[in-house]
């Protein structure tokens, strides 16, 4: 059978492109240039050589070491000095140039960005209202930075449990001091998580105003039968204690 | 680059150069000559990172501190690690937004707000790329210019993305960008400049109150996995399967 | 490109931030798929259905559609040619984009699509054309002079041969040219739908009906496409409708229009009957950023309406001039319906924060790279090609031929 003639002048077309493509491919260009592995691993190599500006908090300790002892038994003992001072790598590689010596914040915006009241920051984190706390001291001039805990211990609960005070601020427990129903040791004002305050542990904590034999005025509205009332349960099981009413 | 200026701009508290000579080999399938002092092994790691949601206070010094390390513009259009932070109210309204797109001043001008009894729980959630096990950013770039690493790392080669924005468009979190400068897709890299020396990423260094946990999943005493055994882990879009590698400590259901 | 100024880039984005409700992941306020991604789509759909119409003839024998066979390969071959241009127009790297060919990473749809469209264009098309218009470029060669004969021999690849027998074993080879180029129409254009539904990260995409949904739109616009090309050629040349075929056309174009339909209903009404997590950001978006482009221009006035006045045209005697004109109107809607749906896919993906708590905002340039000036262009550029290939391969060259040997 005789072969179209068009159909050699296409197939020669075509195997000529094919034939191009596979030399191309298998013989005359590197194997490398078909594979991405080879790039993969110098992208590893490039990646890790990359140069870093935080040089991490054990590069201060042989320069400033009374700072770096003075924080590790306070209370930022946890916070790298880069968290304050920013990076610091420019700087141990070249500890004369001024112009790369790490700041010191003095200014109380600095401190505030930690430590202003913000309600979602969690229960125990030591917060204070900036228009309410020295307002025209710098920060610095009674909290040592890098040992901030003060001489004078808090006075109220407020400071570290901000957002629990002030939701049992607008509830019917408001002249209520959390010292009713927490018992506090002095040592929590000192150092909070060695010595945690008591919670009530029995139904007869809620029973001294609420039985309806109780005598206090202050809960004349709301009290309830101790014996039938959810027998089984621990009364803050479904009252909130900070806010009874429950949220609205 | 000369020696002196790789000397000036890289940190030397670990034999970096041992690390690099251990990376080039691998990277040329040798072996490790003698003389190395300390031989980088990717295939001995598996990094991972613990955020305990209850810990993080929502200062953004883990956003700023990345931004600097590495070269990720100022504009808050990009990150490699954001906070957010949830608001939940008793009548179901979930309010989300996002503190790292504002500034310090805004931020500020912020605090102490009157506090609404209606809310149940608010809480700050770091965000950064969970650098999956099942990366499906990595199954759909066409020329495979990102890719994981032996330890566990996603990395994008920047020399040869070609800036289809596929990746950033397969990412569940929302945890890829296009680098205005380069033109190519960038994201976090759990800082592998400073985790293959032994450093903390940049994040975890900065985070006041160990909120962010850095670890290495392979070994055996490490922060990360005793995390792993002490909190009940929760990932994001676990039903997507990508199998995250940051790993949330009391994470709430809310949380996309 | 790299380390060009981005400031005007930032200036877009704050703008675009300033419209944004609700919370989105931060990165996600750039629209990283642009204008250039929705006509795309849109191009290479017009190819693979204006392929399937042209099949029609070749495979399923509808003698009436035979009038615009060739229209249809034209159009089919000058759309193809333009379709990978916007793609090139977006990449961040653009002279990088050989690498795909080079280390393409098979799990990506994107790479795949690479090769899937190469294999059309060179496989398919080309051959097809070629076949088809051998006997003419062979009889064009010898009756033209100079550049102009060495033009037409080159492209008939120096044959010569144009006997009954050799024209015969062109039509037997385009034949099966044609059965082979049916599923690769499918694929060219499910392939593109695949490379949206596979991504399971955004729900607006990742839907097993996108390669399919993708697919019929495609045809319904090939096929209109070839449809009004036929009667705005017909307009210019001041010539006669074929009627008949137009009619056969239109029958196709109902149908295919009905399928459509059919399957983007069933896609919505099961992901309502669904109400997975993402159903209460999806119908803020279809309610608030889509609801012109989408219930407005591209199933009320770009499909509905198009779908009512072609069964109208079957089901009632209208005279010849209210059924062009009824036809010209459909297939007007039909293609900008068409492209709304490519704009509501693409972009209406990209318009709500894949945290399902916010909706953005996609603000397209009016000039520049990225604009829409350029894929006013881009759209147009088809059109230029065709012309010049109508000029190169005139359509009907044979058929009068064959009248004034006659």
């Amino acid at each position: 059978m005789k072969v179209p003639e068009q159909l050699t002048r296409l197939g020669a077309v075509i195997a000529v492109i094919v034939a191009v493509v596979l030399l191309l491919r298998f013989v005359v260009l590197p194997e490398s240039m078909f594979s991405a592995q080879p790039h993969q691993a110098a992208t590893v190599v490039r990646e890790a050589a990359r140069p870093g500006r935080y040089a991490g908090m054990d590069a201060c300790r042989d320069c400033h070491s009374d700072e770096y002892g003075t924080k590790l038994a306070g209370a930022h003992r946890g916070i790298g000095c880069e968290n304050c001072h920013g990076p610091a790598a420019a700087h141990v590689a070249n500890k004369d140039d001024e112009t790369v010596t790490p700041p010191k914040h003095r200014e109380r915006e600095f401190c505030l960005g930690c430590h202003g009241f913000v309600a979602s920051r969690p229960d125990g984190f030591p917060q204070v209202v900036a228009q309410e706390h020295n307002v025209r001291k710098r920060c610095v001039a009674c909290h040592d930075a890098h040992d901030p805990v003060p001489d004078e211990p808090p006075k109220s609960c407020d400071g570290c449990h901000g957002r629990i005070a002030r939701i049992k601020a607008l509830s019917a427990h408001s002249q209520l001091a959390c010292t009713e129903c927490h018992q506090v040791a002095e040592q929590h004002l000192l150092k909070p998580r060695t010595a945690l305050p008591t919670k009530p542990d029995a139904r007869e904590a809620c029973a001294g105003c609420h039985d309806p034999a109780s005598t206090e005025p202050a809960a004349a509205r709301s009290r309830v039968d101790f014996s039938s009332h959810g027998r089984t349960y621990v009364c803050w099981q479904c009252h909130y204690a900070h806010l009874p009413e429950g949220p609205k | 680059m000369n020696k002196r200026e790789f000397l000036k701009d890289v940190i030397l508290f670990f034999p970096a150069a041992g690390v690099m000579q251990a990376l080039a080999c691998q990277a040329a399938g040798e072996e490790m000559s003698a003389s190395a002092t300390v031989p980088y092994d990717p295939s001995q790691h598996w990094y991972g990172m613990g955020v305990d949601v209850d810990k993080c206070i929502g200062c953004n010094r883990c956003v700023e501190a990345c931004k600097a390390e590495n070269g990720v513009p100022d504009e808050p259009y990009y990150f490699r690690t954001w906070i957010e932070r949830y608001t939940i109210h008793a009548d179901g309204e979930v309010n989300v937004e996002c503190i790292s797109t504002k500034t310090p001043e805004q931020r500020l001008a912020e605090q102490n707000q009157p506090i609404d009894p209606g809310v149940l729980r608010t809480f700050f959630v770091p965000k950064l790329c969970n650098q999956c096990a099942n990366p499906p950013c990595v199954q759909v770039c066409p020329v495979g210019a990102t890719f994981q690493t032996r330890d566990g790392v996603v990395l994008v080669d920047e020399k040869r993305c070609i800036g289809c924005r596929y990746c950033i468009q397969a990412c569940p979190y929302g945890a890829r960008y296009l680098n205005p400068h380069t033109r190519t897709a960038d994201k976090c890299t759990f800082c592998y400049h400073r985790v293959t020396k032994g450093l903390q990423p940049a994040c975890v260094e900065v985070c006041p109150t160990e909120a962010r946990i850095f670890g290495d999943l392979k070994a055996r005493a490490d922060r990360l996995v005793r995390f792993e055994r002490e909190n009940e882990i929760g990932v994001l879009k676990p039903d997507l399967n990508t199998e995250p590698k940051v790993l949330y400590a009391k994470l709430d259901g809310e949380v996309r | 490109m790299s380390g060009a100024d981005p400031s005007a880039l930032y200036e877009q984005l704050a703008h675009q931030l300033s419209q944004v409700t609700g919370f989105i992941y931060p990165n996600e306020i750039e629209t990283h798929w642009s204008i250039l991604i929705v006509v795309y789509p849109y191009l290479t759909g017009i190819v693979a259905g204006a392929f399937i119409l042209a099949s029609l003839v070749k495979v399923f024998n509808v003698v009436e559609v035979q009038p615009i066979y060739r229209l249809a390969l034209l159009t089919a071959l000058s759309f193809m040619l333009i379709a990978g241009m916007p793609l090139q127009l977006h990449l961040g790297h653009p002279e990088r984009a050989f690498e795909i060919f080079m280390t393409p990473q098979p799990t990506s749809a994107m790479a795949m699509f690479g090769f899937v469209y190469l294999w059309y264009l060179l496989g398919i098309l080309l051959i097809e054309v070629w076949l088809e218009y051998r006997q003419q470029l062979v009889l064009m060669a010898r009756e033209a002079k100079g550049p102009r004969r060495m033009l037409y021999r080159a492209l008939s690849l120096y044959s010569d041969d144009v006997s009954p027998q050799a024209v015969a074993w062109d039509h037997k080879a385009s034949k099966i040219v044609t059965v082979v180029g049916i599923p690769s129409a499918f694929l060219l254009h499910g392939y593109v739908g695949f490379i949206f539904g596979s991504i399971k990260a955004n729900p607006w995409w990742g839907s097993v009906l996108m390669p399919i949904v993708f697919l019929m739109s495609a045809i319904v616009s090939g096929i209109a496409m070839v449809m009004l090309v036929y009667m705005v050629l017909s307009l210019l040349r001041n010539e006669k409708l074929d009627m008949r075929c137009l009619d056969k056309v239109g029958l196709f174009l109902l149908v295919a229009i009905i399928v459509d339909f059919a399957l983007e209903a069933l896609d919505y009404i099961h992901r309502i009957y669904q109400s997975e997590e993402s159903i209460k950001i999806l119908g803020e978006l279809v309610s608030v950023k889509l609801f012109n482009s989408l219930v407005v221009m591209q199933v009320a006035l770009g499909m509905l309406l198009p779908m009512l006045i072609l069964a109208l045209v079957r089901s009632r005697r209208i005279n010849e001039d209210m059924r062009k004109l009824l036809y010209f109107l459909s297939v007007l809607l039909i293609e900008l319906g068409i492209f709304s749906m490519r704009w509501n896919v693409v972009i209406g993906g990209q318009l709500y924060s894949k945290s399902f708590r916010g909706l953005m905002a996609y603000k397209m340039e009016l000039t520049g790279l990225e604009s829409l000036l350029t894929a006013l262009v881009l759209l147009s550029l088809p059109f230029i090609i065709l012309t010049v290939l109508f000029y190169l391969l005139p359509p009907r060259w044979m058929d009068r031929r064959v009248a004034s040997a006659a």
